[in-house]
């Protein structure tokens, strides 16, 4: 019995489970983690032997510095942002959709086909209309796939739809070597969009941003007002209470990952014919999955995700920027964004908890 | 009584908090060699905590345990058990594919060889003992509840514990079970054994226990001597003023027949009948209470005619209110959603609250629209109706919440079942399907609750009563009806019938009491 007799205390520290957090902490927490990841990424720099302020202000420069570079910032988060609201849907129904980026694959592909091929055969706006529809519908038919699948037999839709992004890039790089190259390349790569294919532009940027725009505010009411945006929350709440309230679950995953899969495909739709002007096997380019980070960082609200996907852009156009200006090789730049992208998650969790010193609150209780 | 012999266990200032909850406050517990002690408490007033704190789960924040006259830091359910300490648990922690046997010596040092012959004969020996029946080959999964508690406890006795904790020991177990642990934990007693029993039920500490303490809110509320006490002092230092335990039972005339189940068969996972060929009805204005040990089908009787667990034979007719008067409508395989397109009004609060009646993470309002948000046109929705109806139910029902806009999963178990029955009377229900209404909430609201069945009844509701508490059930019921592995028994007066002859019933289908039964 002797070794129980021996002083010995609890844990140090405590992790403890906070509730009603005001909004003005929750910002203070946000600030106290940009603080951080910027200086946790000026150990990096100056690793790099660079200064810090430098690169940090060309950064900004480069992603906010002139008209030019504004734009194509903005071109980086319009998809993002409308994949992430594609996403966010289905997390809101704890789908975890992980495929945006096949979503968007998919998307891109179905567009293509008239972009490529039908490109004179009807009227200007009836073309971007005609491919901006088929874009949703491959996109969206693409992501009911796994919602059938799961909602008839239960398979589990993580491995589904990451398996399905491979099928999609796997095709699209069998189109641009095969029956989709362009006729005269030595290379295997597709040809670019007819000028009858390619969007308009409103201040210099493909009108894709006011969609984008409009989407944020819509599916913020769909969410919250509509009997729809009602039936996917209890659904992601508790599935066991959906179906106690008579809500058809099969059709509402179903419903939703059409959803969720044709708003990546609408966001292909704005890259391919209003930034890329043809499709290549990096048209995605991982924003499917940079989407899914957005989503979470802006807690699956829409007009957080606005704010999200415009900072990821502004990180993106800033970190092509200094590689260019101070040499910085790019994986380097790529531990930078990474850093700063994994404070700015990592801060949900002290929103969420705190870390209480068990020792200190034993003494004065 | 007397306290002569000296104190085996002695707990002082005991402080134990989860987060901003305090779980026990300046708890002192004191147990005497050769005694029986229960711990009454309310749900959430820490009993339960301070017995694992006792048993190694929990470490405390503060204050100190002795242990025959030691001070001694318990770190772990092994050291509880070196100290001769083991603590049965509501939730058992048995392996199903081993035996009894296997399972009392698991964990155990012992040689490579394992001598099951030897393990089994000492294992027999053990409980011939104190009077328990077990067979020490038969596999967990054959096992029936009480054998698993058998088990349980026998797992203790053979590391040698002294000092038994026994957790809600009677919750599972029918009136003869109970009478039969009762006399072994005599028997343990006269042995020499502590025994601390934690119960919430007034009547087992009457008939068991030597002493009680009391705990309220984490704090002590007072230690009795039992044979000087009464059920209304207790209960007056459980819940903190004096509480009427009468449970009224309105008389009503009986209406018309409501819901009329005729030889329902539910399949389980397994293609077992889960559900063999039940027959039943329920009248307006009649509170019909069914009884059964846990897992007898009731979740899936309920279910099944609530649209939602899958029929595979006989029927269930509900009597509707049709453009041509009132006629019975087979609703056999409907799902939910159609039974509440048609206009049926049936309530159903289901026994898992959080995970099936409510959405947690969402607020009152969308709780409470949760059945009838499709009944407004439109893709909208109309929170206007149920943002009143939410302030009606706080006021009517006294709910305590920080606001209608409150996640509901924060608030207490008592409150989110107001929430869920105020919701489900809230459109006047012909019929009401309440699984067990008051499980897990404190007297008060437990009184509450049946007060809200009884206006319910006396509204023209016909209520479907699935109760666990077997004198409560007998009380507030009408009618009774038992299931047992899965069969209905008749429908019968529960003035008519006692509870042990209840208890048989569930036990054993077909048992019947000598006296005729009551034609339905």
């Amino acid at each position: 019995m002797n070794h129980l007799q021996k002083q010995k205390t609890g844990p140090v520290i405590h992790i403890v489970k906070r509730e009603n957090l005001s909004v003005r902490r929750q910002w203070l927490i946000r600030g106290l983690a940009l603080t951080g990841a910027l200086l946790s990424g000026a150990l990096l720099i100056l690793a790099l032997g660079h200064n810090p302020l430098a690169v940090y202000r060309d950064m900004l420069a480069g992603a906010l510095g002139s008209p030019t570079v504004r734009r194509e910032t903005v071109k980086i988060a319009v998809p993002l942002l409308i994949t992430a609201i594609g996403v966010s849907l289905a997390f809101k129904m704890r789908f975890w959709n992980i495929g945006a980026e096949g979503q968007f694959l998919m998307g891109a592909v179905a567009a293509g086909c008239f972009a490529f091929f039908m490109y004179d055969r009807m009227p200007r706006p009836v073309l971007i209309f005609v491919m901006l529809v088929a874009g949703m519908a491959g996109g969206g038919i693409y992501g009911m796939i796994p919602a059938f699948f799961k909602a008839k037999w239960g398979t589990n839709e993580t491995l589904f739809t990451l398996m399905l992004n491979y099928i999609a890039l796997v095709l699209v790089q069998y189109l641009q070597n095969g029956p989709w190259k362009a006729p005269k390349s030595q290379f295997p790569k597709m040809p670019m969009l007819d000028d009858r294919a390619r969007l308009s532009k409103i201040l210099g940027v493909h009108w894709g941003w006011v969609m984008a725009l409009v989407l944020v505010v819509l599916f913020y009411f769909y969410l919250t007002r509509t009997k729809q945006g009602y039936e996917i929350a209890v659904t992601g709440d508790s599935i066991h209470t959906a179906r106690y309230a008579g809500i058809p679950i099969n059709l509402v995953i179903i419903r939703t990952m059409f959803l969720s899969g044709a708003l990546a495909g609408l966001a292909a739709v704005f890259q391919v014919a209003g930034s890329d002007y043809t499709i290549t096997e990096g048209t995605a380019g991982g924003v499917g999955f940079t989407a899914i980070t957005a989503a979470w960082m802006a807690r699956l609200n829409p007009f957080g995700m606005l704010a999200a996907s415009v900072f990821i852009a502004i990180l993106e156009r800033g970190s092509n920027k200094i590689q260019t200006t101070f040499k910085i090789p790019s994986s380097a730049s790529e531990v930078l964004t990474g850093m700063i992208l994994f404070f700015m998650l990592g801060c949900e969790f002290f929103m969420n908890y705190k870390l209480v010193n068990s020792r200190r609150r034993r003494e004065n209780p | 009584m007397n306290h002569t012999g000296k104190n085996v266990v002695r707990m002082t200032n005991i402080t134990k908090t989860f987060g901003t909850s305090t779980a026990d406050r300046n708890v002192d517990l004191e147990l005497y060699k050769g005694e029986i002690l229960a711990l009454l408490g309310e749900n959430g007033s820490g009993k339960t905590t301070l017995m694992n704190i006792l048993a190694g789960i929990y470490f405390p924040d503060s204050g100190t345990i002795e242990v025959q006259g030691q001070e001694v830091q318990i770190r772990s359910p092994r050291d509880a058990f070196q100290l001769g300490i083991g603590m049965i648990h509501q939730h058992f922690k048995l392996v199903d594919v081993l035996t009894a046997g296997e399972n009392i010596v698991l964990g155990l040092p012992g040689p490579l060889y394992v001598d099951r012959k030897e393990i089994n004969r000492k294992v027999q020996e053990l409980a011939s003992r104190y009077g328990f029946d077990l067979e020490p080959e038969k596999k967990i999964y054959n096992m029936s509840v009480s054998e698993k508690q058998t088990v349980e406890i026998l797992k203790a006795l053979y590391r040698g514990a002294d000092i038994l904790i026994l957790d809600e020991p009677t919750a599972v177990l029918t009136p003869q079970e109970t009478q039969k642990l009762f006399n072994v934990l005599r028997n343990m007693k006269e042995d020499g054994k502590s025994i601390i029993i934690i119960t919430h039920k007034l009547h087992e500490v009457l008939a068991i226990s030597d002493r009680a303490v009391i705990l309220r809110k984490g704090e002590n509320a007072g230690t009795v001597d039992t044979l000087s006490t009464t059920q209304e002092e207790l209960t007056e230092k459980m819940v903190g003023r004096a509480v009427s335990l009468a449970i009224e039972r309105p008389q009503v005339p009986r209406g018309k027949e409501m819901l009329r189940v005729s030889e329902l068969t539910c399949l389980g996972p397994d293609r077992g009948k889960i559900l063999d060929r039940v027959s039943f009805s329920a009248y307006a204005g009649e509170i019909l209470g069914i009884a059964g040990i846990s897992g007898s089908g009731q979740k899936e009787l309920c279910e099944a005619v609530a649209g939602l667990y899958p029929v595979s034979g006989g029927s269930i007719l509900y009597n509707c209110q049709t453009s041509h008067g009132r006629k019975m409508e087979n609703i056999t395989g409907w799902p939910s959603g159609r039974i509440y397109q048609q206009g049926i009004s049936m309530a159903f609060v289901p026994e898992d609250r959080l995970g099936m009646g409510l959405a947690p993470s969402m607020d009152m309002v969308d709780n409470v629209m949760l059945r009838s948000y499709r009944s407004t046109p439109g893709l909208f929705l109309n929170r206007k109706k149920p943002r009143e109806i939410s302030r009606r139910l706080i006021q009517e029902l006294d709910i305590q919440t920080p606001g209608i806009s409150t996640p509901v999963r924060r608030l207490s178990g008592g409150n989110v079942q107001k929430i869920l029955l105020g919701r489900e009377i809230s459109n006047d229900p012909s019929v009401l399907i309440a699984a067990y209404p008051v499980r897990g909430l404190d007297i008060q609201t437990s009184y509450k609750i049946y007060h809200m069945l009884g206006e319910q009844k006396k509204k023209g509701t016909a209520v479907i009563f699935l109760g666990e508490d077997l004198d409560v059930l007998m009380e507030l019921s009408d009618k009774i009806l038992v299931l047992c592995d899965g069969k209905a028994s008749k429908v019968m007066d529960p003035k008519e019938v006692s509870k042990e002859e209840i208890g048989m019933m569930m036990l054993h289908f077909g048992w019947t009491p000598r006296h005729q039964e009551v034609n339905p």
